[in-house]
């Protein structure tokens, strides 16, 4: 059983919590085992779990080339792609964690791959051309935190209305900013 | 709002530009479709959303993990039960709360009967949309039946706020177990006088049989999923290929069409009603006495870490990821709603297809705007 990485999650209020702890099912542990044999061809790139899900952690740069080799290499088969979600790490210098849920619907795999972005450039590949389904989680993840997706320049808002100010998903757009009337 | 994209390339072709919505009878919700069609062929179509959006997710981050659930009633608001089913899955897994063996089998039988719901809403408007008004009144009547028993359940027709973290609310009343029983032969029977009246009708064929043709290989790679990539022919429930709560116990089916048009998709919506009925009627006959909620903390504080559960809602795979910073309240929620997916490959569906059918199409796709715009 792998160890876990250490968890960036902010540490704002200094909370003294448990972690997680982790459990691979008979599939997850086969994918963790090939997965970490072929991993090795992507420098930098660092495998995990969290409780179920294997997770690949990899550099922005590499990440269009590990999907793909994902999706069409025959043992892996990841054809769907499930999510994108964006996580602000408000306090990290790393603040923004995209994360990718992938699922292989012939082998019934699941996996995530995460690519952390910094805060002053948040610039990441976009992944539409391996696969479809990106194309509106990537325009939510534009609207609502403003990642930019190199190649997809000038995105319109998916979300929100034309014209609208700000980033509303990230931590520091005001919230409760409205009275009682 | 403005149209965003131009269409210069199809600039020669084009002759008309025809706006369908934001308010429109077909479009359960608020939802604009942007149709270019050359004569009474679409050229091009752009789907707008986002007019209700509330920002579900953002809000989940300032509430207590309790009172989530009931953000996600409103999520989809044809299929509640199984939303909170998710949620409540997603908490349970990162606090390792094991559910009881009743409260398991309650939130399986309310959540198939849900489904059953969901379709019969569907199956009504569907005809409605094909034209025909008397399916609509049929669909209604039966969806109504299950919503009295939910009353009966958890007092309130839609909204229910009845599967909570650990278990359901309060046990179910002492009559459920006939209650259900009458209610499914109702079913049985009304599910067949829908089948009857509408499936094989020659009007409706014409109509939906070889429209909005999407193949199993697109339709994943666009990510849609449940009833209407089955309809295309791909083998995935995540009941079965991913088991979650009880399911693994039962025995059913997973009823695939194989022209992935909007026949399919709407008939194999009719069988999964049927498989539904064989669950609950499995559950209903061995579903054990016993606590219906296991021991969790008032304010439930789950450690540090994240969880991703995928279920199967009545639209297809619906998935809850949740990261928690180890306080009462999540530091991130994001849902995968199956509409918001299988909307995308509309415009796949669309092309090429006439005008007359873009509601059909539409319709057949089955989304609820509320998990759309979130």
């Amino acid at each position: 059983m792998p160890m876990r990485e250490s968890s960036n999650i902010s540490s704002k209020r200094e909370i003294k919590a448990p972690v997680v702890r982790e459990y691979l099912d008979q599939r997850g542990e086969n994918l963790h085992k090939i997965l970490k044999e072929s991993i090795s061809d992507f420098p930098g790139a660092e495998i995990s779990v969290s409780i179920d899900m294997v997770t690949v952690k990899i550099d922005s740069v590499q990440l269009v080339k590990i999907c793909e080799f994902l999706k069409y290499t025959e043992k892996f088969g990841f054809d769907y792609l499930s999510c994108i979600t964006v996580v602000d790490y408000e306090e990290d210098q790393e603040r923004f964690e995209m994360i990718y849920h992938l699922i292989s619907i012939r082998l019934h795999h699941k996996m995530a791959i995460k690519v952390s972005l910094p805060s002053n450039d948040p610039t990441v590949p976009s992944v539409l051309g391996v696969w479809k389904s990106a194309d509106w989680f990537e325009r939510e993840a534009h609207d609502l935190f403003g990642i930019k997706f190199e190649g997809r320049e000038n995105l319109p808002p998916l979300l929100l209305y034309e014209g609208f100010e700000g980033y509303p998903g990230r931590k520091s757009y005001p919230f409760h900013d409205y009275g009682e009337w | 709002m403005q149209v965003h994209q131009q269409v210069s390339e199809y600039s020669d072709a084009i002759d008309l530009m025809v706006n369908m919505g934001p308010q429109h009878p077909s479009t359960h919700g608020v939802f604009r479709l942007v149709i270019w069609v050359d004569g009474e062929r679409i050229v091009k179509v752009e789907p707008h959303i986002g007019y209700l959006h509330r920002g579900s997710e953002k809000i989940c981050e300032s509430e207590q993990y309790s009172q989530i659930v009931t953000l996600f009633d409103r999520l989809d608001y044809v299929g509640n039960l199984n939303n909170e089913l998710a949620f409540c899955l997603a908490v349970e897994k990162l606090t390792e709360t094991v559910v009881p063996e009743r409260a398991e089998y309650i939130r399986v039988i309310l959540c198939e009967l849900n489904r059953i719901a969901s379709h019969m809403l569907f199956y009504g408007v569907y005809g409605l949309d094909a034209g025909a008004t008397t399916p609509m009144l049929y669909g209604f009547r039966e969806r109504e039946r299950v919503q009295e028993l939910f009353e009966s359940v958890t007092g309130a027709r839609m909204m229910h706020n009845y599967i909570r973290i650990g278990g359901v609310k309060e046990d179910v009343p002492d009559d459920f177990d006939e209650n259900v029983l009458v209610l499914l032969d109702h079913l049985k029977r009304g599910i067949d006088e829908c089948d009857r009246l509408l499936s094989q009708n020659e009007m409706f064929l014409a109509r939906t049989k070889g429209v909005g043709i999407i193949t199993g290989e697109d339709a994943l790679d666009y990510g849609v999923t449940g009833p209407a990539l089955r309809a295309s022919g791909v083998i995935e429930d995540v009941r079965v290929t991913d088991p979650y709560s009880i399911y693994s116990r039962f025995d059913f089916g997973i009823p695939v069409g194989s022209n992935g048009d909007c026949w399919d998709r709407y008939y194999v919506r009719v069988e999964e009603m049927r498989e539904s009925i064989k669950i609950v009627e499995q559950a209903i006959s061995d579903i054990p006495n016993g606590d219906i909620s296991a021991k969790v903390r008032r304010i439930i504080r789950p450690p540090v870490g994240e969880v991703f559960v995928r279920t199967e809602s009545p639209r297809g795979d619906l998935g809850v990821f949740l990261v928690s910073d180890g306080s009462d309240k999540p530091y991130r929620v994001k849902v995968r709603p199956p509409s918001f997916a299988n909307l995308q490959a509309l415009e796949y569906m669309l092309k090429d297809t006439y005008i007359a059918d873009a509601v059909l199409v539409l319709g057949s796709i089955d989304i609820i705007m509320g998990e759309v715009d979130r």
